[in-house]
């Protein structure tokens, strides 16, 4: 119910301490991250809606706030409270007061255009600070645009005008924001959406030099654990849309094709049609999209092959469950085709029975109150953030394409008579390679988003990555799967680090595998491809750990079943093993998989 | 609404702020003399209270209620006129 309700300002602060008192023992499951929230104004108020709003994603968080004004100091002092902190993430909430104060309104574009670059160069200063100093991740607050009309209308064209200022901060800070892969919370844009009133209280910054409204505090802490969550592979996968009163107006199998409403002419049929546009935009976004319906089949897709105001193609959706069952049954059923968790499911249906059903078999699943009229569909699902995302990859993009071709793969699977028929018609290639500086922004997204096929979930930035390929004695090997259905796209990544004490010794220290190419034995010719490299390198032992975490059961025995035998280290408490591979003893894997060495 | 029922529900606002059930609030009652109702705690407070009640105080008025007695009264007084 938590993750449904939108709390008060006074709410949040009780919920927070009720939470407190009662975590006496410290929950092994919730990982604790440690954030520091460095401001330039009073930020204290926001610390329990944070830490609220973590629970809310199972992300408990340890929360550092830096005194009022002196984040300059925190990064650079050695012996600050920060430093002993020492932050996994570092949040930069600043407002643009500082930079506003330096220039004169009479001030020429140019000039502005120079403070406004001064003042991001500076941010980005403090960005490499932090990052040098704890190899955190840095998030960056967009400045809330507080400044009062001085010209009017005509303040987005004079140089010096303070709202123009504070815009042009925020589009060149969005800018380096992008070049120098740091994420952004965006306040401006979600107050541009609730109205700077409700984020923005004059009153709160005369009293106590708070820029964030207390009311504001509750949605401030969702906006921010959203980004994090993304950044941690949290966010959701899968929209899972009902289609009676939900993708269109009325019921198919009562009213028929011609009596559904959906489509320009009327309101309501626009509503629905703006449901399927944003659902395609999703999708053209790489959320995967799905149908649970109660329905005849036949009925469901006639619709979609045959009404002419249908926008989304039967195709958009990566898998169709239209019949009577249970839908709890039929979710579970979805998440297994599509080889997802539940907990990547977004459960959209205008009927309030189904969603209590939902809510309360699979508790799991994302399933936001629809509200009873349509047009408001797309905003109660836009507003909840279930997709938020912090990198676009061409890998995401090509999402929806990757998902049907899976489609005819499973086709193909029920027609082939045995496994070895299937993975030998499939013609797959693999084309490998180091690292390629253009692929590191899906390679960190792999890293970040894979929980299945991830024996040591190590989560690396794109710092961290790039940061391993240029170890000495390293090795860094991208995956990409190929065969006569298309593209897989880069599906795996591997990183193997020089042990420090023995020249002829590397250890894996991260390899991650899409769930989409399991089973077509990916996993024993990247294995083959890893062994051949590190001969290459004078290497002649492979070490590697397995960290059983609630989700990583299937590689479990991915090390024995690739022929490394279990290491003498054993790690009693957490259940972790490490294995060893003798190079000498390795040989290849016989796989079905051609090898196209080269820019994978 | 009343005095009395006013510094009822303020001190049922302070208590869950402060999440301490035995703070009784009177007309007379100053900051300094109840635990934990510092500074960070007042503006929180007076959030509540805003909220709560549906009115809007000006900062001269947070920055110089004396003790309770003022902020009922205050409240009181925006009732009037209502």
């Amino acid at each position: 119910m938590l993750a449904q309700h939108r709390l008060s300002f006074l709410e949040t602060i009780q919920l927070d301490r009720a939470i407190d008192n009662h975590r006496t023992e410290p929950d092994q499951k919730i990982p604790k991250i440690r954030l520091a929230v460095l401001a330039s104004a009073t930020v204290d108020h926001l610390a329990p809606s944070i830490r609220v709003a973590g629970l809310r994603r199972r992300l408990l968080f340890d929360l550092h706030v830096g005194p009022y004004g002196q984040y300059r100091q925190q990064l650079l002092e050695p012996e600050s409270s920060l430093q002993r902190f020492n932050p996994q993430i570092v949040l930069f909430s600043l407002s643009a007061r500082e930079l506003v104060a330096t220039v004169p309104v009479n001030a020429t574009a140019d000039e502005a255009e120079t403070a406004v670059h001064r003042h991001a160069e500076g941010l980005r200063l403090l960005w490499q600070r932090a990052r040098e100093a704890f190899r955190s991740t840095v998030v960056q607050q967009t400045f809330l645009n507080v400044a009062d009309p001085l010209f009017g209308s005509y303040d987005r064209l004079a140089g010096g005008a303070p709202s123009r200022m504070i815009a042009r901060l925020n589009e060149r800070v969005a800018e380096a924001a992008r070049e120098d892969g740091i994420l952004l919370l965006d306040v401006a844009r979600a107050s541009e959406r609730g109205g700077l009133d409700v984020w923005f209280d004059v009153t709160r910054w005369l009293q106590a030099k708070m820029e964030i409204a207390p009311q504001a505090a509750p949605l401030y802490g969702d906006l921010l654990v959203r980004v994090i969550a993304a950044q941690r592979g949290l966010a959701k996968k899968c929209l899972v849309l009902d289609l009676d009163n939900t993708l269109w107006g009325g019921v198919i199998g009562d009213d028929g094709l011609e009596g559904i409403v959906l489509g320009e002419g009327t309101g309501t049929g626009e509503a629905h049609l703006a449901l399927q546009r944003y659902a395609k935009q999703l999708r053209d976004r790489g959320v995967i999209l799905a149908v649970c319906s109660k329905n005849e089949p036949a009925a469901a897709e006639a619709a979609f092959r045959q009404h002419p105001e249908m926008l989304l193609k039967r195709s958009d959706f990566a898998t169709f469950v239209a019949n009577w069952d249970d839908k709890a049954a039929n979710l579970r059923r979805i998440a297994e085709q599509l080889n997802i968790g539940m907990e990547s499911l977004v459960f959209v249906d205008d009927n309030p029975a189904e969603r209590a059903r939902i809510r309360e078999s699979l508790p799991m699943v994302a399933v936001p109150e629809m509200p009873a009229d349509p047009a408001y569909y797309v905003r109660c699902l836009a507003d909840a953030g279930y997709f938020e995302s912090v990198a676009f990859t061409a890998e995401d993009s090509r999402r929806a394409e990757q998902y049907s071709a899976n489609a005819s793969r499973d086709a193909f699977l029920e027609s082939s008579q045995t496994m070895d028929e299937f993975l030998k018609g499939l013609e797959m290639s693999v084309n490998f390679g180091p690292f390629q500086k253009v692929d590191l922004a899906r390679i960190a997204q792999l890293i970040g988003k894979t929980n299945q096929f991830n024996p040591t979930t190590r989560r690396h930035s794109l710092d961290d990555v790039a940061r391993f390929m240029a170890v000495d004695g390293s090795l860094t090997l991208q995956f990409r799967l190929v065969d006569r259905f298309g593209d897989n796209g880069l599906v795996s990544a591997m990183i193997l680090l020089p042990d420090p004490s023995f020249s002829d010794v590397m250890e894996i220290d991260t390899w991650v595998m899409s769930c989409r190419v399991f089973g077509r034995q990916l996993e024993r010719e990247a294995m083959n491809i890893a062994v051949d490299a590190a001969r290459q390198m004078g290497v002649r032992t492979l070490r590697a750990d397995y960290i059983p975490t609630p989700k990583n059961d299937v590689v479990s025995s991915l090390y024995p079943s690739l022929g490394f035998r279990p290491s003498q280290k054993v790690d009693f408490n957490g259940g972790s093993t490490t294995w060893v591979l003798h190079l000498s003893e390795y040989y290849p894997h016989s796989t079905y998989i051609a090898r196209r060495p080269g820019a994978a | 609404m009343s005095e009395h029922e006013i510094v009822n529900k303020l001190t049922e606002i302070l208590r869950d702020l402060l999440a301490d059930d035995s703070i009784v609030l009177t007309m007379e009652t100053r900051r300094p003399e109840v635990a934990g109702w510092d500074s960070f705690a007042y503006v929180n407070f007076i959030v509540a209270v805003e909220t709560e009640f549906g009115v809007k105080f000006k900062v001269a008025e947070v920055e110089s209620f004396e003790n309770v007695g003022a902020i009922v009264r205050r409240i009181g007084a925006i009732y009037a006129t209502r």
